[in-house]
């Protein structure tokens, strides 16, 4: 019983993970751009969830478009003014160049909220369900506030999918992710693409920021390791594709569960990361083994 | 011929100020003079495999605090004489990176930065759960080097540096003159046709990586020794990976004295804003790298289109999308 509860426990976690690595996998995928902004997005959307319930006593799971919808434009802004200059560049320059722009926006955030670890306490708690209640042969819990980020962050992801598969500026994304340079010549604009595409993963990242923020505490420096995440699910389930990350996610919030109770939760960071480089170097293309086009 | 004279002249003056320099100058000009030479050491040591081979490496950190911590742990157990220590660092940095470089110097472009940038994330961690080692997140704490006099301390790790550094330099430019360095500048250009040649790249990339970590290392090594004090944090900061890079862009990546002038240039810009605005030092960081980046991708050597970029950038608002790459891909 045991073993099936981490199990839940795990997925409830990876819809989560799911939400913060798409937006990443998103950018990477289509720009070939390595975004270490996305960790820092990630805890801004944090902040504004928890500024929205303190302040205004808008609850985190409404606030999510709102934050998603600020990102947006943050992201759009950022990606046009900046990103876009050197974005023919190598990798060397545009992983840099993003590793600059996080800099600068974990120290406004570091100088704008001091340093506290501070956490969104929903009043009243959701509680948990105990599902002994109603079979008491079966022994496992299942915390409400999990469970309901995990539901929003997999309509979040839902959404996303649907916006790919189903409107014009989604398949445009798709066929610049395929190949770029014959998108441009069917007449599609590609710096608008690029800049809609990485303003909907710093979307994604506002989202998935305040549907943690009930969960996880939050700091301004907490970004990398959700950036750290984000590169394990991405190499996990292959670049670029929704599916991928949502496959990526489920299994690396198993594993880090499974990790935490084998091994010890200090470890547990170190167990994705010697997961990464293994995958990288024998599969780089993801577990599912192929590039994913949505 | 008349080259020759005017770069053995500027050589010259320069030996001059940095050995007349310990004897005459403060201990916040010698200490600041340290950084410089640990700052050179790292962009050289990076310079190795990301201006030589091209290879985009993050990987300096993870060098940077194998060394320190190594030397650190040797240095609190046994009563070696320093310099052991320090070799002992780079040794270990050394057989670290002969370990993983043949695994991740098989990927390539985005795949191998992310491998690489992960590496002082792992070593991080793995510090931070082994506290009976390395003291964990308390840190670990050294031994003072039996010089207890401050002025003689400053001096110590001053030459200590710039031993380092002239190693670190010496060793780029003997690898550029090289069989090793033609085959990484054949690596740069085009990998694939390297192979084609008869390169052997997997064992040139080995060889260029494990020179890069004995080098930041030793660094490290002295690093730790010298402020006494390292935790996992500080020790594997990912900065440590991202400043050589930004010095060596500066002076022009892939050349012995371009990381030189770049790691003096940075140094300066970095005293200048943690003097002056000491809260947001970061912040401003990041603006020098972006504005850097976007504006001067060719180094300091680029300010004049530099200019012509920031006026264009006036001129054309969102069009950006057509600047051509100007660093070599």
């Amino acid at each position: 019983m045991l073993y099936v509860q981490i199990l839940i426990n795990g997925i409830l976690l990876g819809g989560l993970y799911a939400c913060i690595a798409v937006g990443f996998s998103l950018v990477w995928g289509v720009l070939n751009v390595i975004n270490i902004l996305h960790g820092s997005f990630i805890v801004l959307g944090a902040y504004l969830a928890f500024f929205a319930y303190t302040k205004l006593d808008i609850h985190p799971y409404l606030f999510a478009p709102f934050a998603a919808l600020v990102l947006f434009i943050l992201g759009y802004a950022v990606q046009l003014t900046i990103i876009n200059r050197v974005i023919e560049a190598p990798v060397l320059v545009t992983l840099t160049t993003t590793f600059g722009l996080a800099l600068l926006l974990d120290n406004l955030m570091l100088v704008a909220f001091a340093a506290n670890f501070r956490k969104v306490s929903l009043k009243p708690p959701l509680g948990i369900i105990d599902l002994s209640d109603t079979f008491p042969s079966i022994d496992l819990i299942v915390p409400v506030d999990r469970l309901a980020s995990m539901l929003f962050a997999l309509l979040f992801v839902g959404l996303l999918y649907w916006l790919l598969r189903h409107t014009v500026v989604g398949r445009a994304i798709v066929a610049v992710r395929m190949d770029r340079y014959a998108a441009t010549l069917m007449g599609v604009d590609t710096t608008k693409v690029f800049a809609v595409t990485f303003a909907l993963g710093a979307a994604l990242a506002g989202a998935a920021g305040a549907l943690l923020s009930p969960i996880f505490p939050i700091s301004p420096l907490a970004g990398t390791t959700y950036l750290g995440k984000a590169f394990v699910i991405c190499v996990l389930g292959g670049l670029g594709s929704v599916s991928g990350a949502l496959v990526g996610g489920l299994v690396l919030g198993v594993l880090e569960s499974f990790g935490a109770l084998f091994f010890g939760p200090e470890h547990s960071l170190t167990l994705s990361f010697t997961v990464l480089i293994l995958l990288l170097i024998f599969r780089p293309n993801g577990i599912m083994g192929k590039r994913g086009f949505v | 011929m008349k080259r020759i004279p005017t770069a053995l002249l500027g050589l010259g003056v320069l030996a001059l100020v940095v050995v007349i320099l310990p004897f005459t100058a403060t201990n916040y000009l010698l200490r600041l003079t340290t950084i410089a030479f640990m700052y050179i050491a790292l962009a050289s040591s990076w310079n190795i495999v990301g201006g030589f081979t091209g290879y985009p490496s993050f990987a300096t950190a993870a060098f940077f605090g194998i060394g320190a911590y190594a030397s650190g742990i040797l240095r609190a157990a046994s009563s070696l004489p320093l310099p052991v220590t320090w070799l002992f660092g780079a040794a270990a940095a050394t057989v670290f990176s002969l370990l993983v470089g043949p695994a991740i110097l098989r990927l390539r472009g985005h795949y191998f930065a992310v491998a690489s940038l992960v590496l002082a994330a792992v070593l991080r961690e793995i510090t931070n759960a082994a506290t009976a080692l390395t003291g964990g997140g308390m840190g670990l704490n050294m031994p003072t080097s039996g010089v207890v006099n401050v002025d003689m301390q400053t001096r110590l790790y001053y030459v200590s540096m710039l031993t380092a550094a002239v190693l670190t330099v010496s060793l780029a430019a003997l690898i550029w003159r090289s069989r090793l360095g033609w085959a990484m500048r054949c690596i740069e250009q085009n990998e694939d046709a390297a192979i084609v040649l008869g390169v052997n790249t997997l064992a040139t990339k080995i060889l260029g990586f494990a020179a890069s970590a004995a080098t930041a290392g030793l660094v490290g090594a002295i690093y730790a020794t010298w402020i006494g004090y390292i935790d996992p944090t500080d020790a594997f900061d990912d900065l440590l990976s991202i400043k050589p890079i930004i010095m060596a862009f500066i002076g022009g990546v892939g050349t012995i004295f371009g990381p030189v002038a770049g790691a003096i240039i940075f140094l300066v810009l970095e005293e200048f804003v943690w003097r002056n605005v000491l809260n947001f030092h970061a912040g401003i960081l990041g603006i020098i790298i972006v504005a850097l980046l976007v504006f001067m991708p060719g180094g300091l050597g680029s300010v004049g289109r530099g200019i012509e970029r920031l006026r264009a950038y006036g001129r054309a608002g969102g069009v950006g999308g057509a600047a051509p790459p100007v660093v070599p891909s």
